[in-house]
């Protein structure tokens, strides 16, 4: 039995929701609504991609994580990290430094994500060589992406590259190293510094993927402040002696836009930003586009430099990587005295395992009914109601817009005299009492709004 | 129900309008994708065919939960030689056209394999009539 929703990572917070209504302005999959001035999610919509968590001015969206005391449930303790990493401070903080910062936490082996991208290159080139496969192959790195396109451009799912993310393939390894050494997977624990939410709701419920490798998730604010503190605290010890980079220079640069589209071979294009993603999936769904034979997508402006969760600004970080990546003579694997099998050692093994296994299958959110006959209907009807609301959107009646009210009611999920418009005329039209009216307004936007507030943000006497 | 999209000649900056609206109606009603996909692939390379040769042009589109129905008027130098027009790689485009990615001589043969009725009428000098059908029942498996 097919799971209903999708797992999501955001969550919002009642309490702290002022029914501003921001987030459902901007969210690209029209997954918002106002409702008692709360901010509500229809979840089957959401893609996890985050644009509504930037935007909420008082911190309502919050970004589940794991209780970072579950890392001792288990006697060994990876703490996979992604190179965005090294792009969050102004300094530069070695890899050395972020595991002692780490391993001060309790972790045991601290290991970087992107060193399993060097098994995706050529599982991804496989894949364009296969004829069977339409193309443009592509790209399931980016979690936000997958959804989007299982949710809006269903006939698309047929060109996912199955190719898991270097984040499981990290994992694979680190779960191997250990058992060759004799220890049970039980006694394992891999947990992963997250860059955003996408990739939360990914390891919680891999979209067509069996089982995640990952044992649960820390987000990257927790671990930014933790070395922001230390930074602070103990700059001598941390402006010491640099450790060798152990990540090549492509592996590096994986997470950020274009960072798979350059390695792949054959014509590959990179887009990032979810509206610029959308466009270009509605041009290739539309068979406008010819001659691409890979797709990188990201959800995030400059790729996971752009996380929701990162600090710093996305183009320092992505500068800041670059410059990085630059200043890499040679790849070295290995730090002294370090007995471990590089990940190189278990290519084969790795290989075995990188197909996803799973289809992923289209979770199309458009159609009205599965009875092509009711649809219509609904259909109809939506378009009827389209003949008498203003054209607006302006988001009184706690949608986005008025088609988005339009189909609503078709779905019998609002009524027509939640728009501020046609209220209005009913009123005129003595078809509405006014009390009602404000009564229905106080429906979707709350008592409060209606109340004088100090407080609030740009007031008098403003106080969070 | 019935839609109309006026079409510019010239104007390549809009090609594509109304295979996005149709596109999205077809989605709403739960038409599988493969469907869309022959609908949509139609319309755009007959929306493009009426940009790239036609002067102006109307797209009727009727919808039922059937069919559609797109019937593409417009006025333009019409087609002198039909079953010439048809041949694959067949193309009057001009290099300006091609260079921009369209005119490959493909257009009316792709749309004929993809439609399910497909009827072509022009009266040189005045213009052409292209009307396409397509099912949107899903196939009994």
């Amino acid at each position: 039995m097919e799971k209903q929703f999708f797992h999501h990572a955001l969550k919002i917070v009642e309490d702290a929701c002022i029914g501003c209504s921001l987030c459902m302005r901007v969210c690209p999959t029209e997954a918002l609504r106002i409702k008692g001035g709360k901010a509500h999610l229809i979840e089957d919509r959401c893609v996890d991609c985050g644009e509504c968590y930037r935007k909420c001015p008082v911190h309502a969206i919050i970004i589940e994580q794991d209780d970072i005391n579950r890392i001792f449930e288990y006697k060994h303790r990876i703490a996979l990290v992604p190179a965005v990493i090294h792009g969050q401070f102004e300094k530069d903080v070695s890899m050395n430094e972020i595991s002692t910062i780490l391993k001060s936490m309790g972790f045991t082996w601290i290991y970087e994500v992107e060193h399993g991208a060097g098994v995706l290159k050529p599982a991804i080139e496989k894949l364009i060589s296969d004829p069977t496969i339409p193309k443009p192959l592509i790209s399931t790195y980016c979690p936000a992406v997958v959804r989007l396109i299982q949710v809006k451009f269903p006939s698309l799912t047929n060109n996912f590259a199955y190719v898991k993310a270097p984040l499981e393939m990290s994992a694979y390894y680190c779960r191997r190293v250990l058992r060759d050494l004799g220890y049970h997977n039980a006694e394992i624990g891999v947990f992963y510094v997250t860059p955003c939410a996408a990739k939360i709701a990914a390891v919680k419920a891999p979209v067509g993927d069996e089982s995640s490798q990952i044992t649960g998730v820390i987000n990257m604010d927790l671990l930014f402040n933790r070395i922001s503190k230390t930074l602070r605290n103990k700059a001598e010890y941390l402006s010491a002696e640099q450790s060798a980079v152990t990540l090549s220079p492509a592996s590096m640069l994986w997470s950020l836009t274009n960072g798979e589209a350059v390695n792949i071979k054959g014509n590959t294009m990179a887009i990032d930003g979810m509206n610029n993603v959308i466009d270009f999936l509605e041009k290739l769904e539309n068979d406008e586009i010819t001659n691409v034979d890979f797709l990188e997508l990201r959800a995030c402006d400059e790729g996971c430099a752009g996380g929701v969760l990162l600090s710093s600004n996305r183009f320092l970080v992505a500068e800041r990587l670059r410059n990085k990546a630059k200043n890499i003579i040679s790849a070295n694997p290995r730090s002294k005295g370090d007995s471990t099998p590089p990940i190189e050692a278990y290519f084969e093994y790795l290989m075995g395992k990188v197909k996803i296994m799973d289809e992923i299958k289209p979770r199309s959110m458009y159609s009205f009914s599965d009875n092509m006959e009711e649809a219509m209907k609904m259909m109809q009807k939506s378009r009827r109601l389209m003949c008498f609301l203003p054209g607006t959107d302006c988001g009184m009646c706690g949608t986005p817009g008025c088609q988005t009210l339009a189909e609503d009611i078709a779905r019998h999920r609002a009524h027509i005299s939640d728009c501020v418009f046609i209220r209005q005329n009913m009123e005129e039209n003595g078809k509405l009492h006014p009390d009602t009216s404000k009564k229905i307004m106080k429906k979707i936007w709350g008592k409060e709004n209606f109340e004088k507030n100090c407080f609030k943000k740009g007031a008098e006497n403003e106080s969070n | 129900m019935s839609f109309e999209y006026k079409v510019e000649g010239g104007d390549f900056t809009r090609a594509g309008y109304a295979s996005s609206q149709v596109k999205k109606m077809l989605k709403q009603l739960g038409v599988e994708s493969n469907i869309i996909k022959r609908v949509v692939v139609c319309l755009y390379e007959a929306e493009v065919n009426i940009v790239a040769h036609a002067y102006r042009g109307v797209i009727y589109i009727t919808l039922s939960s059937e069919s559609i129905n797109m019937r593409l008027v417009d006025e333009g130098p019409g087609i002198p030689n039909i079953p010439l027009a048809m041949q694959k790689g067949y193309s009057t485009a001009s290099r300006e056209v091609r260079e921009m990615g369209f005119g490959a001589g493909m257009g009316l043969p792709n749309i004929k394999d993809n439609a399910d009725q497909f009827n072509l009428t022009s009266e040189v000098g005045k213009g052409t009539v292209l009307e396409i059908t397509i099912n949107l029942a899903r196939q009994a498996a």
